[in-house]
Formats: C-alpha cells, sequence, structure tokens
C-alpha cells in the first residue's frame, strides 16, 4: 500500500523521503507515545505493567520471526525454542562465568544468532513444507537439550536467574525493569526497521518475492536465506534473555512447541512483513487472554455463564479463542493488525469521504 | 514503426559504437534435458557496443541460450566466455558483478516492493553496507550509500519515465510499466552487457515504440551492449546490428538483419517448407 502522506508535505531531500517516520504528525504521535510509555509506571499498576513488559520481550522476539517469515518467505515452528536458549544462555553466562546481567543480554542474543545460523544451514536448500519439518526438529532438538543438559538449563529443577544491575542500580522491580524492556525495544525496533530500508533487508524481501530474478540481481541466495534464520535468532535470545532476568526462573518446559505457534500466531495476526506489526500481535496475543478472563468474569451469573459453565472452563477457552483469532485473521485480515491500522488511519484522514 | 536513421554500415550501425572485440562469447554450447536437446552445439560472438538480436519460432531455445549466460542453466558441453573471463560454471549471483543485467520473458518484479526498492535491489552488488551496518544505519555508512545511490537510481527513473509510479507497489502496476520497471532494475546493476528477454512481448505499438526508442538510448548513449531476444520483426530489423537464429536448438543463421531475412533456412524455419516460395535446391545448398 502506498503511503498516504497529506497535501503539501513536499519532500525536498532524499535523505527526508526515506525517514521511518514519514510525516510531521508520525513524528509527533511517536513522542508522545514514547512519552506516555515513560510515565507508565508512575499510571498503571503492577500487573498492568507485568503485560507490558510481556508484551515488550514477546515482541521483540516476534519481530524477529517476522522477519524471518513475513520478510525473507521462509517458515519455521521452533521459534520458541531459541527464545528460550536466549533465556537459559544469559543465565548460564552470568552464573557460570560472572558477566554482568547487561551484558549477558546482548551476549544471549549473539549466541543463540550463532546457533540459528547452524539450524538455519538447511534453509539454504529447504522451502515450504520440507523447511517447515527441519525447523520442528530443531524445536524438538533443543528440547530436549534443555530436558538434559542439567549443566547448562539446570534440569527438571529448572534455572534461577537474577536482575540486571547497572551501576548500582538493579532492574528488580516492574517499574524499573519496564524501562530496562522498553530501551530494548526501541532498539531491536529501530535497528529492524533500518534494516529493512537499507540493502540486505531489501535482499531478503526480494529473496521473499522472486528468488530467481533476485539471483540474477547479484543476491546469494543460501546466504540471506541463512542469514535470516540468524538474525531471527538474534531476536529470539534477546527476547529470552530479558524474559529470563524478568521472571528470575527460567523451566525447561516453557519453550515447548505450543509456545513456537504462538509466536507464529503473534506474526499473523500483527501482519506478515511489517516491524510495527510485530508488536502489535504481541500485543494482541498478551491481551487477547486477558479481554477473555474479563469477558467471563463480567458474564459471571447470568444465564451464559450458567449454561456453558465458562468459570470452570476458563482455562481451556483462553487457548481457543487464540486458535479462533489466528483462523478469523487468515481469512478475513491476512495482512494482520498493521493493515487494519493503515485503514484507520487512512479513514480518519479522509474524514468524512471514503475515499 | 518509427523510421530510424539509416544504418551506413553493418557493425557500425546507428551512431558506430559496435567494435570488432567481443564482449560474449559462446563455444560450442549444448543444453540438454535428459534426453531432450534444448540447445546443440551454438557459437557466437556479441561485440562490444552493439545490439545483438536472437530469433526463432517457438522452442527454439532462445531462452535456453539467456538463461545459459545469465546462469540459470549450465552448459552441459561448451563454455561461455565473458569479458575474456570463463563464467560458464559461475554462480548467477556472482554474474551481476561481473557486468551481466537481465530482464524476464514472464515479469519478475518483486511483487510487494515499492517500484524505488525493486530498482535499489539492482544496486546490491554495488552497495557495501551489510545487515550490521544497516542496523545501524547512520553510523557506519550505510544511510550515505543509499543516498548516493538514490540519486542514481532517480536518473534511471527520469530516462525510463517512470517518476510517477515509483512509490508504487510493483505488483498492482499494468503490464507495460511493470516491463519498463523491470528494465529500470537490469539497468540499476550497471550492466556492460544487458540481456531482454521478450521486452516488447505483449505491448501496444506504442509502447513498443518507447522500449524501442529506450534500448537504442541504453545501447547509443549509456553505452551497454544489448543482446536480446525479439518475436517482432519490425524492432528487430530496425534496432539490431546483427541477428542470430535459432531452429530446434540449432543455430542457422547469423549476420546483418537483411541478410538472415533473406536466408532461406530461416524462411523455411519461420514460413514451413513451400515449393513455390522457397527452391528446396537452395536449401541445401
Amino acid at each position: 500500500m502506498v503511503a498516504m502522506t497529506p497535501a503539501g508535505d513536499y519532500r525536498t531531500s532524499y535523505r527526508a523521503d526515506t525517514t521511518i517516520f514519514p510525516t510531521r504528525n508520525s513524528r509527533i504521535a511517536l513522542f508522545i507515545g514514547l512519552a506516555l510509555l515513560c510515565c507508565a509506571p508512575l499510571l498503571l499498576g503492577r500487573y498492568e505493567l507485568s503485560l507490558l513488559i510481556n508484551i515488550g520481550f514477546l515482541g521483540i522476539a516476534a519481530l524477529g520471526l517476522n522477519i524471518l517469515v513475513g520478510f525473507t518467505g521462509q517458515i519455521s515452528i521452533g521459534h520458541a525454542a531459541f527464545f528460550g536458549l536466549g533465556a537459559f544462555t544469559s543465565a548460564w553466562l552470568h552464573e557460570h562465568l560472572g558477566i554482568p546481567v547487561m551484558l549477558c543480554i546482548p551476549l544471549a542474543g549473539i549466541v543463540t544468532a550463532l546457533i540459528g545460523l547452524v539450524f538455519g544451514a538447511p534453509a539454504a536448500r529447504l522451502k515450504g513444507l520440507y523447511l517447515a519439518i527441519a525447523t520442528l526438529a530443531a524445536q524438538f532438538i533443543l528440547e530436549d537439550f534443555f530436558a538434559r543438559a542439567r549443566w547448562f538449563t539446570g534440569g527438571v529443577a529448572g534455572r534461577m536467574t537474577e536482575s540486571p544491575v547497572l551501576f548500582g542500580f538493579a532492574f528488580d522491580r516492574d517499574e524499573t525493569f519496564f524501562y530496562l524492556t522498553l530501551a530494548w525495544v526501541v532498539i531491536m525496533f529501530v535497528a529492524a526497521a533500518n534494516l529493512m530500508r537499507s540493502r540486505d533487508g531489501r535482499a531478503l524481501v526480494a529473496v521473499r518475492d522472486h528468488y530467481l530474478s533476485a539471483e540474477m540481481m547479484g543476491i546469494n541466495l543460501a546466504y540471506y536465506r541463512t542469514l535470516s534464520f540468524g538474525i531471527a535468532s538474534l531476536y529470539a535470545g534477546i527476547g529470552g534473555a530479558l524474559y529470563a532476568h524478568y521472571l528470575l526462573f527460567v523451566s525447561v518446559e516453557a519453550f515447548n512447541i505450543l509456545f513456537s505457534i504462538q509466536f507464529l500466531g503473534m506474526v499473523i495476526i500483527g501482519g506478515l512483513g511489517s516491524v510495527m506489526g510485530s508488536l502489535m500481535g504481541a500485543a494482541f496475543m498478551v491481551m487477547l487472554p486477558e479481554v477473555t478472563q474479563w469477558g467471563a468474569e463480567a458474564l459471571a451469573g447470568s444465564a451464559i455463564d450458567q449454561a456453558l459453565r465458562l468459570g470452570a472452563s476458563i482455562s481451556f477457552l483462553r487457548e481457543m479463542v487464540v486458535g479462533a483469532a489466528i483462523i478469523l485473521f487468515l481469512i478475513f485480515e491476512p495482512d494482520g493488525l498493521a493493515r487494519r491500522w493503515r485503514l484507520i488511519k487512512a479513514y480518519w484522514k479522509l474524514y468524512p469521504y471514503s475515499h | 514503426m518509427r523510421k530510424l536513421p539509416p544504418k551506413e554500415t553493418n557493425q557500425g550501425g546507428h551512431g558506430g559504437v559496435a567494435g570488432e572485440e567481443p564482449i560474449l562469447s559462446a563455444e560450442g554450447v549444448s543444453l540438454r534435458f535428459g534426453g531432450v536437446k534444448a540447445l546443440t552445439d551454438v557459437s557466437f560472438n556479441v561485440r562490444k557496443g552493439e545490439v545483438f538480436s536472437i530469433i526463432g519460432p517457438n522452442g527454439a531455445g532462445k531462452t535456453s541460450m539467456v538463461n545459459c549466460v545469465s546462469g540459470r542453466y549450465r552448459p552441459t558441453e561448451g563454455r561461455i566466455l565473458f569479458d575474456g573471463q570463463d563464467i560458464t560454471k559461475l554462480g548467477p549471483n556472482r554474474r551481476a558483478g561481473l557486468g551481466i543485467g537481465r530482464t524476464f520473458q514472464n515479469l519478475a518484479l518483486f511483487g510487494h516492493m515499492s517500484v524505488l526498492d525493486n530498482i535499489m535491489v539492482g544496486r546490491h552488488h554495488l552497495l557495501k553496507a551489510g545487515f550490521l551496518r544497516g542496523m545501524v544505519y547512520w553510523w557506519g555508512g550505510a544511510q550515505r550509500e543509499e543516498l548516493a545511490h538514490r540519486a542514481e537510481v532517480e536518473e534511471i527513473i527520469d530516462f525510463l519515465e517512470i517518476q510517477h509510479v515509483r512509490k508504487a507497489q510493483a505488483g498492482t502496476l499494468p503490464y507495460g510499466l511493470r516491463k519498463r520497471v523491470e528494465l529500470a532494475r537490469a539497468v540499476a546493476l550497471k550492466p556492460k552487457l544487458i540481456l531482454l528477454d521478450e521486452p516488447m512481448a505483449g505491448m501496444n505499438l506504442e509502447e513498443k515504440e518507447d522500449m524501442a526508442r529506450f534500448i537504442l538510448d541504453l545501447n547509443q548513449e549509456w553505452g551497454m551492449t544489448v543482446l536480446m531476444i525479439e518475436h517482432d520483426m519490425g524492432v528487430v530489423m530496425d534496432i539490431s546490428h546483427r541477428v542470430m537464429v535459432l531452429d530446434f536448438g540449432r543455430k542457422i543463421a547469423e549476420g546483418l538483419p537483411e541478410e538472415v531475412m533473406a536466408h532461406p533456412q530461416v524462411r523455411r524455419a519461420y514460413l514451413g517448407v513451400d515449393d513455390e516460395a522457397v527452391n528446396p535446391a537452395e536449401i541445401d545448398a
């Protein structure tokens, strides 16, 4: 879709034409949004903050998967395993090598990226369903590794972690950890937006859209297909590391295939091939069970509640709603929330006209 | 068809840019898919600065030949030299850097990218910033590089008259424009040799005239050697310096356009054997 820019907004330099936020209004909205987020710990309760933190680290990991699935057109159903690998790596690096947690987080991302490159190597040759099965293998290999490698993961007991500390300041409460997550979200999303407007980002999209002509344009298919796994794993690793140092405990069972499917759900719902869509998808996936719960509580005692026993079935009702959301999005809005958001913006801009 | 200035000499052609030196040589190229012989012992030279056309009936192996040059297929036998270098076994993505660009018979644009991004992909091998420098855009030179190449790409956009669609999604454009964007993308590679696979297929007269003008300008002003497959004989005759004819994977003629058209075997390949039109004795000679 062509970006809708207001009349009279002329760009007079190529620099102005290649900015991430194209109009003045979008930049103002960005600053207001960031300012509001910075005030969030003052305005919101503990629980709401923890939801925002969840959206943050899941959003980072979802963005990684979106670079792989949405931008490069590959598929991975083992993303949660890399998320877990990041979590364990960061915890292990801190405990065994004594590296400060603040450094462990990016290091975990790099280690995960390297492992991701290894598992991404088949992607240079496989496509579609076959690649999906290969990544499924990655999921199970890593899950099995987590369960067996007691030295690394603490085995069944799991692994305790510690809060990040920077110059004596501990990010050990929701109010402070929120800022750390926010900083990483901003860094990782800006990096992705930058990537997409430079050489290698375009190459990834070219590989997705038409790999034969991409090759004729001088793009090394094997390199970019593998690289996209590496970048996806980098994001998963950093998201996972934040998760580990937020929950302060990493359990082996958390990173199963269902979690991987949830990441795919975030990417589909948010919008394949959209940077901001990844965050929207993560927000949707975090908020949906909350809304379901809230809906069930609101209906408590009513005729519907009595007929369906909502109170008793709330746990699997949450799972079902997530599944239904993915299906409905695939049918009615395959381009996800990102496209819906663009349509809403266009609607306001053109009001009261429809076109 | 617009009348071009008369061709004074043979290989000099319009403007006299073509030299004698070959930029591309195919030496005894054969291509087999199992039992199917797509190409049999095809040899030809494309000289620096000329417009060289390959013609022939459907299924003659024209696109196979171009695919061998661009690296999509690897010849079963024979070798291909570009600028004196043997490229027979070189991967397709390495050839862009050497200076071979191409367009496709069936459109092969990146449908979801903007026209501008499509053309910028053509700059891939000229840009240096990898993904890490891309991520930190402002530091490390990625932005400087992007803007410098953007300026050059804009010149190509101006030349091909696609300014009005530069921000449009490539997949939504009408056919004639898409062909032009594809040409722009190939030109962005800064190729020495540009391979055009049926650049005018499915176009109306006006679009064909535009395309012929672009090809001539590329050849004369931008100094690119053009290797073209085309079915429109009027265009081929008007703008080619030399023509090669393929039939059933074999080269049956090569030479100046008018020579080739008068060649009895070419007439037989195109029109079939007709006793009245062509004397069989002439063919076997």
